[in-house]
């Protein structure tokens, strides 16, 4: 008796230690999110021109805020919180009390919808910025799109996100039908690789990648040796062995950096001395905490990506100085196009809110978004039929880090602005 | 003949080395000679390179990664068996045990990355630290889950714990996973850069064209399991502790007449189980470099049926299922890709495996080594 009622006692304590600790983020996570913009505004503006109150706008935010994935899911989602905090000044000044509801998907298909349906139940929610895996956004938007809540996407690149021809999904960056054959033009014309190695990571994102790239390969000649995808993301001995025996020029792995950083460290060690080549899916600088020394060593590491760094942009200056000062670190890759996402979903809300002479509807915002003309950081934001940017920007990068610092000193060898194959 | 085979050194020390010997070299030469086989009877259907050769040329590092896996496998299936042997259930969240383990010994390594006082330690210190914290906190969360998951329900059916150890290995994942992510909301554990593990040790063989690469690390990861697997061996046939615990495992209500403090006897198995699966966990981090909270589920899910292959309730089973194991994966993902032209590739190891499993349970149900036991419940 008295043992049993021990551990019950002790269960209780493991759980109340539990929940005093996780009690403190949520407390301290819930106002940074949402109170900047709508405390602030109408407490300073309130004496002079006293808007009358319109009610709430909120618009959501989604992409991978904890795991493996969070340091670009988190970029997401503060690039879209300044931009809120900078441009939201519209719709404060029309009463409305805007604010940002971030939500966080995991990189995981399952939650991203079960949150996308917890977003369609909130009415208040009018426009959204997310994902960063196209994996989660596919299954994501079919909700958004029956319930016809309009959302911008930073990050994905996978054609199908636009090519079912929602009105409703709209994406202010490339796609990867131009991104991968670009990377293989790179391999195939810079780099001379006559034999090509091809990893994937078994999602919509990584495997879609990788076939755009082998069939681009083909057409020119270049020999793939093994088409492979894995889940694996510890132990990738069994892969780099006949990885190693088999001399590829160009290893070209398609997925995100978290398990390439690990397969790269590997590799490397185990004696490939070719190029690792990869998409935008690299581009993060805990890829270099997680290969160190692989990626400049031998061959070196390059990959494209739809994001280049904010040094890409000129009208980003100052948005890497706000981020960095807002938050205490520079943007990682997405943080700018989250930021402009977010602000074509603010124009927009307001074009539609002034056609309509007070709070728009989900409908009427999504028809704004395809309508709109904004002027953003990373290009001039104009949307196609399907929601895709007419001609979009594309980088080729060349790693030079080998610590998480010195991300920033990786070179852009080359930049294409290349048309939407279309639908 | 009878002297020298009871001389301590010979029955504790030689004997189970030379036992590990016997079955590295042969499941080792099997399965080579078996893909040698296939190579020459395919030979002809693959024109762009020499099979024979190329099966040849990668031959010894899959023999190697195989093995190195095998005994990750083999010491995690040992804390699967030891509980089977005297509890007769499967401790599902022996996978979470191993896991904390790696994660404590890594975030020990990355404080003292912290602290600068990394680089200047001898590597082999660090590492011997790292190895005993992390078997101090899993062998004694193992106790823990123990007493507050196991012990309240021995008396019931036996799917009752098996569920709770189940829901145990939830709730230590996403527990894990909770305070790992409180500051920066990242999961990730990433072994700080130190010492020359991820050298290797170059022998040149004559006859071979490539010369054997054996890294560092696997050497350290062979090396420590051994010492441990011959520890165990001796702790469990060699002394008092160890009688009880078989003695336990026989029969418990006998063990319990005869004066065996039959509770304290299962804390110790599950000390030990845990202990020897956190060990495992820090060298699989030395070797894998990054964890995070759900790495544990599939070495556990192999180890587990590696415990299963070689009979589950036996410790050299465990040893012999976890090694064949290691190299039929390591076979799988090296070769199937070679072999089918492509059409199967790596990724189908698991497959390749569980296949073999699956044909060896047909024949032997109750495993490799295993004997067949009245069931007790």
């Amino acid at each position: 008796m008295n043992k049993r009622l021990l551990a019950l006692l002790s269960v209780l304590v493991l759980a109340s230690m539990l929940l005093a600790a996780c009690g403190q983020p949520v407390a301290t996570e819930a106002p940074v999110a949402t109170d900047a913009p709508a405390t602030e505004a109408p407490a300073t503006e309130a004496p002079t021109e006293a808007p009358v109150a319109m009610g709430t706008i909120k618009i959501a935010t989604q992409s991978p805020l904890s795991g493996g994935q969070s340091l670009l899911g988190v970029a997401i989602k503060q690039g879209a919180e300044l931009a809120l905090e900078q441009l939201g000044g519209d719709l404060t000044a029309m009463g409305y009390d805007v604010q940002l509801a971030p939500y966080d998907d995991q990189a995981t298909p399952d939650v991203g919808v079960a949150n996308a349906k917890n977003i369609v139940a909130d009415t208040e929610i009018l426009c959204g910025v997310g994902h960063l895996n196209s994996g989660v956004m596919i299954p994501s938007s079919e909700e958004y799109h029956t319930a016809g809540l309009a959302f911008i996407s930073p990050a994905n690149t996978n054609p199908v996100v636009t090519t079912r021809g929602y009105l409703e999904v709209n994406r202010v960056v490339g796609r990867d039908d131009v991104q991968a054959p670009a990377a293989e033009e790179y391999a195939f014309s810079t780099l001379g690789a006559k034999s090509v190695y091809v990893i994937h990571d078994k999602t919509a994102y990584g495997q879609g990648v990788a076939e755009f790239f082998r069939t681009a390969a083909e057409e020119d000649g270049i020999e793939i040796l093994a088409f492979e995808g894995t889940e694996e993301t510890a132990n990738f001995d069994a892969i780099v062995t006949p990885l190693v025996a088999s001399n590829p020029d160009v290893v070209f792995f398609a997925g995100i950096y978290n398990q390439a950083g690990v397969f790269f460290k590997q590799a490397r060690e185990a004696g490939f001395e070719g190029t690792f080549l990869g998409t935008d899916g690299m581009d993060s600088s805990d890829l270099a905490d997680l290969a160190g020394d692989a990626l400049t060593s031998g061959g070196g590491m390059a990959y494209t990506t739809v994001a280049g760094p904010a040094s890409a942009y000129p009208a980003a200056a100052t948005f890497a100085a706000d981020y960095e000062a807002k938050f205490g670190a520079a943007p990682e890759a997405y943080a700018a196009q989250a930021y402009d996402s977010m602000g074509v979903c603010l124009a927009s809300i307001k074009a539609a809110a002034e056609a309509a002479g007070g709070t728009p509807t989900r409908a009427q915002v999504a028809e704004a978004i395809r309508a709109v003309t904004y002027e953003g950081l990373t290009s001039t934001i104009a949307f196609d039929e399907i929601g895709d940017l007419p001609v979009a920007k594309y980088f080729i990068i060349k790693v030079n880090a080998t610590s998480k610092d010195t991300w920033a000193s990786n070179e852009i060898i080359a930049s294409f602005d290349l048309p939407s194959p279309g639908k | 003949m009878k002297q020298f085979t009871s001389n301590p050194f010979y029955k504790f020390i030689l004997f189970p080395i030379g036992q590990m010997l016997v079955f590295i070299l042969g499941a080792s030469l099997a399965l080579s000679l078996f893909i040698i086989l296939l190579a020459f009877l395919f030979r002809s259907n693959v024109t762009d390179f020499d099979l024979v050769e190329r099966t040849l040329l990668i031959l010894p590092q899959v023999l190697i990664n195989g093995i190195t896996i095998g005994f990750v496998y083999a010491t995690i299936a040992l804390g699967y068996t030891m509980v089977y042997g005297v509890l007769e259930f499967i401790n599902f969240s022996h996978s979470e045990i191993f896991m904390v383990g790696g994660i404590v010994g890594v975030e020990l390594m990355a404080y003292f990355d912290h602290t600068g006082a990394l680089q200047t330690m001898n590597q082999y210190v660090v590492i011997g630290l790292a190895i005993l914290l992390g078997m101090v906190i899993s062998g004694s969360l193992a106790v823990t889950i123990e007493r507050i998951a196991y012990k309240p329900l021995r008396g019931a059916p036996r799917l009752v714990p098996l569920i709770s150890a189940i829901g145990m290995s939830f709730f230590l994942q996403d527990a894990v996973r909770l305070i790992l992510s409180l500051t920066t909301g990242e999961f990730n554990v990433i072994l700080p850069n130190f010492g020359t593990f991820d050298e290797f040790l170059i022998l040149a063989v004559p006859g071979i064209e490539n010369p054997l690469r054996f890294q560092i690390k696997s050497i350290l990861l062979v090396g420590v399991t051994v010492i441990m697997l011959v520890g165990l061996n001796y702790l469990v046939n060699g002394t008092k502790v160890g009688k009880a615990i078989r003695a336990v495992a026989q029969d418990r209500p006998s063990a319990s007449l005869m004066g065996i403090n039959v509770n304290l006897i299962i804390s110790i198995t599950f000390l030990i189980g845990g202990a020897l699966g956190g060990a495992a966990g820090v060298l699989f981090a030395i070797k894998a470099t990054r964890l995070d909270p759900f790495v544990g589920f599939f070495p556990g899910l192999k180890a587990f049926t590696a415990a299963v292959l070689g009979g589950i309730g036996n410790l050299t089973g465990a040893l012999l299922g976890g090694l064949i194991l290691g190299l039929l994966e390591s076979f799988g993902a090296s070769y199937l890709s070679i072999f089918t032209n492509g059409a199967f590739g790596a990724e189908y190891k698991d497959i390749l495996a569980f296949a073999i499993l699956i044909i060896v349970l047909i024949i032997r149900p109750s495993g490799l080594l295993g004997q067949t036991v009245a069931q007790k419940a």
